[in-house]
């Protein structure tokens, strides 16, 4: 009969952690589902109980040029955006791995650091920049400035796939009279294609859900739909806005999932190699 | 190797480097000055007595503004100097519209009788401390703090002085956030990392199901939530907890709620990968030994956590003190942190020296929090996944 006590104990400190658990996991959750339902209302108001189900305000986001413009405009600057810094960062990641110079850590520690300063602070500055250069409220300009922001994650991811990728490789690619860009297409890009393909990915996303730059970059004739999203949150709030956000919760979480299995993927590829050898 | 490095070395410092380095060295740079008035800047050095000063220096102003007369620079300098001293503005336009010839006997006595305010010491002693090339004005004024007469560095009236209070605000608002998120973290990375793989997935799904969403979506979910109208309201008054609806949003609750929110999957992740390493056996040997429950805690699996306890914190206390959207959409005028007044000094007061001086005590901030903590834990800990 000792332990009775004991075990009851901890059978109320038990349950007591998993309803704790559960509800902490219904805090992180329903703020970003909550959006859904109200993204459906029949109403002009965002409350509960809905007066009824609709669709109208889809057909408003897909209709009104407003918000298709504001789509298209973030469509074609995460593209852009993408393709930079994918390019960009696929080079220098292959570069450090090639290089294990001195050097190394310091190019590394400039790629990453944008990661590290307030965006904000990222902001005003491009902006103080961009706009003696008459860049401010042009797609070029936005592109650059996410370019800069979406850079570290393709360095980072695909630095990451290439711990797993056997340089010796290129070297016979090399010995057997592959040009250097040959060898990389037929050899090294195949390899790593799952980092750089989530290393895009997030490039894309960075600039899909971008703000604080956008704030500081976009002008009243091109907005992108963070922008338009934020001016009709800090103005007046419709239900339209909701469907917004869906579109964009629905792009993120969708990419960013593929993503994840991208990693799982390599992760597990990385093991097996490691294994083997 | 290096060609391959290259192009994303020059574009990160073409784009990222050269902008913040050109926007921090507005918080000194006084050009303005010189440039408007080049004559007054090389006499007025001349004189330091705290008097009024002699006839040249009135004359090399009179000669500097029959320049500026009616140009746009007339405009900035004098809204330049009006930051420094109010009421310059109407001195100098005034000044400007009724210039005296540039052949009067005395140039001191024709601009006094124009504005009374040249007789005055004060404006020439702001004069003289703002006629070089470079100024500390900006930064003393991010820092409640200005030159006096005399050139001693003396604090703002009380009404003027909002800074020192700014960054008290955003530390004491970034410090609650990441407490927050340690204290209602903690436990949840703990059983995400006791749970069965399959059921640690769900979790883990949980948590960055959030963490993908853009901040904005979670921002705007909260403002939709907490308004009088909102789902949390409505829960409250069902429940009979409430009888009229608590304000929740556009003020510090607000504020509290959704940057919590926004920010603890910063401090679950981390935090999950360290524990999720820590040996069980260690804990079943402690047991063994005739540790209780508690003691195990808090010597064993406490400070094996500790790494990442502080790689989350350091995390969410940085990302906390750089905050602009959030509290801009669910806090109040009294809420805003140190990114608000930036923005609002780039965008609306177009004070670029005070935005500069204000982004260059922020960096400082976030580069002392990094290199403190990320020295504890080591800087490869510093990332969410």
């Amino acid at each position: 009969m000792q332990g009775a006590p004991k075990t009851l104990l901890q059978h109320v400190a038990g349950t007591a952690s998993r309803i704790y658990t559960i509800a902490m996991f219904v805090f992180l959750i329903a703020p970003v589902l909550v959006v859904l339902p109200l993204s459906f209302t029949a109403g002009q108001m965002l409350v509960f109980p809905l007066p009824g189900w609709s669709t109208q305000w889809y057909a408003e986001f897909f209709t009104n040029p407003l918000w298709t413009d504001a789509l298209r405009n973030s469509v074609v600057i995460g593209v852009l955006t993408t393709l930079l810094a994918t390019a960009l960062g696929t080079a220098a990641a292959v570069g450090l791995h090639g290089a294990k110079s001195r050097w190394s850590g310091a190019v590394i520690a400039l790629l990453v650091t944008p990661l590290a300063v307030p965006v904000v602070i990222v902001a005003v500055a491009t902006f103080y920049l961009f706009a003696s250069l008459q860049l401010v409220g042009t797609f070029l300009g936005l592109v650059l400035a996410h370019t800069v922001l979406a850079l570290p994650f393709v360095v980072v991811t695909v630095s990451a796939t290439l711990q797993g990728y056997d340089p010796n490789l290129t070297r016979a690619a090399a010995s057997l009279g592959a040009a250097p860009w040959h060898a990389f297409r037929t050899v090294t890009l195949p390899i790593i294609a799952p980092g750089v393909i989530s290393g895009a990915l997030f490039a894309f996303v960075t600039s899909f859900d971008e703000l604080v730059v956008a704030i500081f970059l976009s002008s009243p004739q091109l907005r992108t739909l963070p922008r338009q999203i934020f001016s009709g949150v800090s103005e007046n709030i419709s239900p339209a806005i909701t469907a917004a956000a869906v579109v964009l919760l629905f792009v993120s979480v969708l990419l960013m999932a593929a993503m994840e299995a991208l990693r799982r993927r390599s992760e597990r590829m990385r093991r097996a190699t490691e294994n083997a050898t | 190797m290096l060609a391959l490095m290259a192009p994303s070395v020059v574009f990160v410092c073409l784009v990222f480097v050269l902008p913040i380095a050109l926007f921090l060295f507005r918080a000194v740079d006084n050009s303005d000055v010189p440039r408007a008035l080049p004559k007054l800047a090389l006499v007025i050095g001349t004189w330091n007595d705290g008097e009024l000063p002699p006839e040249p220096v009135y004359r090399a102003l009179v000669a500097d503004l029959t320049v500026l007369r009616g140009s746009p620079e007339l405009a900035i300098l004098a809204r330049r100097l009006n930051y420094a001293l109010p009421g310059f503005r109407g001195t100098l336009t005034r000044t400007g519209r009724m210039l005296p010839a540039s052949d009067v006997p005395s140039a001191k006595d024709a601009l006094i009788a124009v504005d009374a305010k040249w007789a005055d010491p004060e404006i020439w002693a702001v004069l003289r401390q703002q006629s070089g090339p470079v100024t500390d004005f900006f930064l003393l004024t991010a820092l409640d703090r200005k030159r006096d007469v005399a050139g001693d560095i003396v604090p703002v009236a009380g009404d003027q002085a909002i800074f020192i209070d700014l960054y008290g605000r955003t530390l004491w608002v970034s410090l609650g956030v990441t407490l927050f998120c340690v204290i209602l973290g903690f436990p949840i990375a703990a059983a995400m990392a006791r749970a069965t793989p399959a059921t640690a997935n769900w979790m883990l799904l949980g948590v960055l199901v959030p963490f993908w969403t853009s901040l904005l979506v979670r921002t705007t979910a909260w403002v939709i939530l907490l308004q009088n109208e909102g789902l949390v309201n409505r829960a409250l008054i069902w429940l009979g907890v409430l009888d009229t609806p608590l304000q929740l949003v556009f003020n510090r609750t607000g504020v509290y709620i959704a940057m919590v929110h926004v920010l603890l999957p910063y401090m679950i992740l981390p935090l999950y990968s360290v524990m999720k390493g820590i040996q069980q056996s260690h804990l079943r040997a402690a047991s063994s030994l005739g540790a209780s429950p508690l003691r195990v805690f808090f010597t064993i699996y406490l400070p094996l956590s500790m790494p990442g306890v502080v790689a989350g914190a350091t995390l969410v206390f940085v990302s906390a003190v750089g905050f602009y959207v959030t509290p801009a959409l669910v806090g109040g005028p009294r809420d805003q942190m140190i990114g608000y007044f930036i923005s609002y000094f780039t965008n609306s007061a177009v004070n670029w020296g005070l935005a500069s001086a204000l982004g260059a005590f922020l960096l400082l901030l976030v580069a002392i929090t990094y290199l403190i903590l990320g020295k504890l834990v080591g800087f490869d800990r510093l990332k969410v996944r």
